[in-house]
């Protein structure tokens, strides 16, 4: 493992924890907004965070 | 304690603030001055060299990467005699199926964690990091430069600890469905027991997510599998997080093996519309000839996105479960590290709420592989009719 590849993955992790962050947050508006389409923006949401979630391993694992 | 708001009682309250200020940053104080202390020792015993040439934190950190393999015996714990040094191990052993030019078994128990060469129909085999090496008699490992072995490695379709697991909880599954099932035949279609428990689990897989991402018309085809991955992944997450110490679901080839069914699923499974959207995405819309500039770009990511779903999937749960694990036996581990009256309650506080985390992410990755299994399974069978529909809703609008 060298320094730059830890940095690329770490910044990579960065990017998909922002991404996630935002996802979480944007879900809890639009439930405050809607609280009855709760569970499909539930839905929506935890596809939508597993999708960045899995660049965020694909990094780590090629760093 | 309150805020302070009014401008009126700002005098008083800055004294108060300052009083619990102070409290506060004393106690803390307090605190940090005995972990700074306990730093000390343990850097200094953290260095100092165990019997074997290691020092602690190599020790803990190989603990954990053994922990993360498989392993050919289903090892409970183990103690280390403090006189003669020699460890014992508390568990049982497993049979070793090998094939090398022909078939090798005999049980685990005679490789003696790793210490004993078995002679097997005239073959020589070496426990090494938990896996299998041909060797000669006297069981010698050669390595290369990167200081891996050279060594000849059998075919080994030995029942591990991983594979135990994974029967037990297959086992599991059978009979609590099946006798669930006998149950609701007698009682007239209500929930006894434990269904009263799983039937809104299953109803919500069936509800939720296959009604919801497969349609109402295709879902029956897929609620079998949907439903025993969604129950297996549960249960041996759960089972992972239990002292039994076995950790299937972070087992790549485990996670590999149930993206590899998904994968052949909704390859068999994809309609003419599934496999038009990939190879002619652009359908009528547009003349050949501007379609081929595009397709070049545009086919051959389709086609990777054909492989990268799965991958995805393998990959999420191999990492997510992990890295709980990894978290989980590093926080155990600060008991080993710090040796003071501090280690054991940071742990156990630390490990604890990382426990109840993890609990939830048992059942969460068990829901996103599921869940994304179905929006694939929901691509594949897409049929046009869909797409009729909602154009039609256009021109409608």
């Amino acid at each position: 493992m060298t320094i730059p590849t830890i940095v690329g993955a770490g910044l990579a992790v960065i990017g998909a924890g922002i991404g996630i962050g935002m996802i979480g947050g944007k879900a809890m508006e639009a439930i405050a907004r809607q609280p009855e389409a709760y569970g499909k923006i539930q839905t929506a949401m935890l596809i939508a965070a597993a999708l960045i979630e899995g660049i965020g391993f694909a990094a780590i694992f090629a760093g | 304690m309150y805020f302070c708001t009014d401008f009126k009682d700002t005098v008083i309250c800055s004294k108060m603030q300052r009083k619990t200020l102070v409290r506060i940053l004393s106690v803390l104080l307090f605190i940090t001055s005995f972990s700074a202390v306990a730093q000390d020792e343990h850097t200094e015993e953290a260095k100092e060299i165990l019997p074997e040439g290691k020092t602690k934190k190599e020790e803990i950190k190989e603990f954990i990467n053994h922990h993360l393999m498989d392993s050919h015996d289903f090892n409970l714990f183990g103690s280390t005699d403090e006189e003669t040094g020699k460890t014992h191990h508390y568990g049982f052993p497993l049979p070793v199926i090998l094939w090398d030019g022909g078939l090798h078994t005999f049980m685990s128990s005679e490789f003696h964690h790793g210490e004993n060469v078995v002679e097997s129909n005239g073959n020589y085999y070496k426990l090494y990091h938990s896996k299998i090496y041909r060797t000669d008699a006297e069981g010698t490992i050669n390595y290369d430069e990167k200081h891996h072995p050279t060594n000849v490695r059998p075919l080994d379709f030995s029942i591990t600890k991983s594979v135990v697991m994974m029967l037990v909880v297959g086992l599991l599954l059978i009979w609590l469905f099946r006798s669930l099932a006998k149950s609701y035949a007698k009682n007239g279609s209500l929930p006894k027991g434990i269904g009263r428990f799983f039937e809104p689990v299953v109803l919500y897989i069936r509800d939720d997510i296959a009604i919801a991402n497969i349609g109402e018309n295709k879902y029956k085809k897929y609620m079998p599998f949907l439903l025993t991955v969604f129950f297996f992944i549960w249960f041996l997450n759960m089972f992972g997080l239990t002292p039994l110490g076995v950790n299937v679901t972070g087992n790549i080839a485990v996670t590999t093996a149930l993206a590899i069914i998904v994968f052949l699923i909704t390859t068999f499974t994809g309609t003419k519309d599934y496999w038009k959207h990939i190879f002619d995405p652009l359908g009528d819309g547009m003349p050949w000839i501007g379609k081929i500039f595009i397709y070049i770009i545009l086919v051959p990511i389709e086609i990777l996105g054909l492989f990268i779903k799965p991958f995805a999937l393998l990959i999420r749960l191999y990492a997510n479960m992990t890295a709980g694990h990894v978290v989980m036996m590093s926080l155990i581990g600060l008991i080993f590290i710090f040796k003071s009256w501090i280690g054991g309650p940071l742990s156990f506080g630390l490990a604890f709420a990382i426990m109840l985390i993890e609990l939830l992410v048992a059942l969460l990755q068990a829901y996103i592989f599921t869940m994304l299994a179905a929006l694939y399974f929901g691509f594949a069978s897409e049929s046009h009719e869909h797409h009729e529909e909602h154009e039609g809703e256009i021109q409608h609008l």
